[in-house]
């Protein structure tokens, strides 16, 4: 079974090799005096709204909008920081450990909330809630759970509507998934618990939030757990089967952060693009699937938003690292 | 006198420079102990914070199977979160092998904290270790952590400009407080200086006040001088008036022989020489007599004794007493005004003024005219002696009252140059003054007033 889940890896992330990418669109390029480089984890389909009005605005600048898995942007950005310009992940530990390594440039006049920057180099600008996603048609008759310990019950109740047809990230791979499962242990031992479930209805492991909703569309699996809530949206508002839960137990928050290499040539143009990110709201959120805003700082009991510190650090040192994902791989790959 | 004095800085300025350029050493002395104070206490609190991240990391350390577990806290990184968002970087080391975090990060000394430069930053270290125990072998876990410190140098900003301002205020302080210092210092000079100044010209007494201590020394030589001052002022008055006192005795007897021979002489040239003899000798004792009368005012104003008296009285005592010297010169002595004037004053300096002034009256007015006295109490009390004679050269006016002084249209006329200032030493002693005028239809006048 292993070996099997490892061939699945293999096919879905393909993107992950080097050079390749998951996607590549280049804007305005015709007529552009200066071309801005960007590595992002975010697809070209959620992102090319927010690109496209930018360079309605500067039509100087083209963007060549480069789209591969968080742990590849980190592995690419540090091996060749001045290939690239700025770089827009998910995943807020490895983009923070970048800043704190010295791969930021400081943008000293941009101004942003404090909560939501660290060291004048890493900007947020998304809020974006990890959710459960179900297909409704698999929880005919049944409660649609709210919260992990809904769910543990649901799934030990009729092990054979889920056994293999729920999917999660492979934290290994995902430099999101990862955050997400280590924010989630530190809440709560829910966690665990959870881990132990789906691994024993023998779960599918993704690198990508979009590959897991495709086959979640697809009826392939019912349940996909810690999904990003904004590409379950944009793929729930064309399909009704669809739901999405924000689990009401304990609500994992990410931000989506945006950083200029330390290593640009365009400083100005990069550091206008970054403004441009951290003040744009789109106009009309129902026609177009733009990125959901910037909410200010939840601060719940177990403190809703993950918080831009150096302690996102803590579960990136290897030490660290191997433990978890051994304790991980412990709960869910049992076979 | 006082122009001719070679002035040699200022006492003020000095003290003044002094107390504020003390103020400055200390203010900027100030500054930079409250600056290095700031900065010890500063780095000792993220040392305290460095030092709890490094002991929670360590307690985390555990071998399990004979292998180093270290399971990171979440609290060991987020402790170090700073408002200015710190870099941090860690090493992990096992007996100095290399486990995990940031391989470029060395610890060279061999002490707890350390500060240096690391990946362009400067960063303050801290060095930790333990030593871990397990079933068959001893390892030891050491880490090292390493904090940028860009919330450290802000709070130092602050702390500085906070400093400064206090620096400043007690600069400022201290100027306004040595600049009072130095007036109320430099104002017990000055009230001596003034008291010295506002002293009477024949006022030679010893300053009684109470001065601080450390003008005792000038205080008590100016006194020492002022009283070897008077001593030989007075030495000089007792000189003069003992010489004409022995002067005028033996002259009286010379006048009288010169009479008696201007009796039996017969030839008229000899006459005339026994006469200006005896004119020259009238001279000599009365300037004697004067000179006497100036002395015995000089002792009298300095002890001067009140008693009421009635002026009109006094006048025509006096005038009375000097009718027939006037009736020898064809002279007409009128006395005038109220009928009583009281006033208090030394009756003996007051008469001997007056006989003066009348006698100049009488000296410069011509035969068969008046001189007219007047005494009135409106608007003050003062004596009018009026003649008819030639009047006071009018640009020396001012100078008539000096000792020794004469009239440039006086020479022909017997005269000492005492009169006018015996009068006038009485009326400055009874606190009054004498006044020279000429009246538009010719003639001198004198007001003597009290």
């Amino acid at each position: 079974m292993r070996y099997f889940l490892t061939l699945v890896f293999v096919c879905l992330c393909h993107s992950s090799w080097a050079q390749e990418w998951e996607d590549r669109e280049v804007f305005n390029q015709a007529g552009a005096a200066t071309t801005l480089r960007i590595i992002s984890s975010t697809d070209t389909e959620l992102f090319a709204p927010l690109v496209e009005a930018f360079v309605t605005r500067n039509s100087d600048i083209a963007v060549e909008y480069l789209v591969t898995g968080t742990a590849d942007i980190d592995k690419r950005f540090r091996e060749t920081p001045e290939a690239f310009d700025i770089a827009i992940s998910s995943a807020m530990d490895l983009q923070l450990k970048l800043a704190n390594d010295g791969y930021a440039l400081t943008l000293e006049t941009l101004s942003h909330p404090a909560w939501a920057q660290w060291r004048q180099s890493l900007f947020a600008f998304t809020s974006e809630p990890a959710a459960i996603v179900i297909n409704r048609d698999a929880f005919a008759g049944l409660p649609i759970p709210q919260t992990r310990q809904d769910l543990i019950e649901t799934m030990r109740a009729r092990p054979d509507t889920f056994q293999g047809r729920i999917g999660t990230y492979d934290v290994r791979r995902s430099g999101l998934g990862y955050l997400f499962a280590t924010q989630d242990a530190r809440a709560s031992e829910t966690f665990w618990r959870l881990m132990e479930v789906m691994g024993g209805l023998d779960a599918k492991l993704y690198c990508c939030s979009s590959d897991m909703i495709d086959d979640l569309s697809d009826g392939k699996i019912v349940v996909a757990y810690n999904v990003l809530g904004s590409y379950a949206q944009a793929h729930a508002d064309g399909q009704n089967s669809l739901h999405i839960i924000l689990p009401s137990d304990f609500p994992t928050t990410m931000m989506r952060t945006a950083l200029v290499s330390l290593a640009t040539k365009k400083p100005a143009a990069a550091q206008q693009f970054v403004e441009f990110l951290v003040t744009y709201q789109p106009n009309s959120p129902d026609s177009t699937p733009a990125l959901p805003p910037l909410r200010d700082l939840e601060v719940g009991p177990e403190g809703a938003t993950i918080v831009l510190e150096p302690a996102l650090m803590t579960f990136l040192d290897t030490l660290k690292r191997s433990k978890f994902i051994s304790e991980w791989e412990n709960a869910l790959i049992q076979n | 006198m006082t122009s001719s004095l070679d002035v040699s800085g200022s006492l003020r300025n000095r003290l003044m420079l002094t107390l504020i350029g003390g103020a400055a050493v200390l203010a900027i002395l100030l500054f930079f102990a409250v600056r290095n104070y700031a900065v010890l206490v500063a780095q000792q609190g993220q040392d305290n914070i460095l030092a709890a991240s490094a002991t929670s990391m360590l307690d985390a350390a555990t071998i399990r199977d004979g292998f180093v577990e270290l399971d990171l806290p979440y609290s060991a990184f987020s402790m170090l979160s700073t408002s200015a968002d710190d870099r941090v970087f860690y090493a992990i080391l096992q007996d100095g092998e290399f486990l995990s975090g940031y391989q470029d990060l060395t610890f060279s000394e061999n002490q707890t904290f350390q500060s240096d430069e690391l990946r362009g930053s400067t960063v303050r270290m801290i060095s930790a270790s333990r030593t871990l125990i397990g079933a068959n072998n001893r390892t030891e876990i050491q880490i090292v952590i390493a904090q940028t410190q860009d919330a450290l140098s802000e709070t130092l900003d602050q702390i500085s400009r906070n400093a400064a301002f206090l620096g400043i205020g007690f600069f400022a302080l201290a100027a306004a407080l040595s600049f009072w210092a130095t007036s109320v210092t430099i104002g017990q000079l000055g009230k001596l200086t003034s008291s010295v100044t506002l002293r009477g010209p024949q006022d030679l007494s010893p300053f009684t006040k109470p001065v601080p201590r450390e003008m005792v020394p000038l205080v008590s030589s100016l006194n020492s001088l002022m009283g070897r001052l008077d001593h030989s002022l007075s030495q000089s008055e007792d000189f003069i008036a003992e010489a004409a006192h022995r002067v005028r005795t033996p002259l009286a007897t010379v006048r009288s022989y010169a009479e008696a021979t201007l009796q039996r002489v017969d030839k008229e040239e000899n006459r005339e020489a026994m006469r200006s003899m005896v004119k020259a000798i009238d001279e000599s004792s009365r300037a004697a007599g004067q000179l006497l009368d100036h002395a015995m005012i000089t002792f009298r104003a300095d002890h001067l004794e009140r008693d009421d008296i009635d002026l009109v009285e006094l006048v025509r005592d006096l005038v009375q007493r000097m009718t027939p010297i006037a009736d020898m010169k064809d002279l007409t002595l009128s006395l005038q005004g109220d009928e009583r004037v009281l006033c208090s004053g030394d009756p003996v300096l007051i008469q001997n003024a007056l006989r003066n002034l009348i006698d100049n009256a009488m000296k410069y007015g011509p035969a068969e005219s008046s001189i007219e006295i007047t005494v009135s109490d409106t608007p003050r009390v003062h004596i009018k002696i009026c003649d008819h004679g030639r009047g006071f050269p009018t640009e020396e006016i001012e100078n008539l009252t000096a000792r020794f002084q004469r009239g440039a249209n006086a020479k022909d006329t017997v005269g000492s140059g005492l009169g006018l200032t015996i009068a006038r030493d009485v009326a400055i002693a009874h606190g009054g003054e004498i006044k020279l005028e000429n009246q538009p239809e010719g003639g001198a006048c004198v007001t003597f007033s009290l």
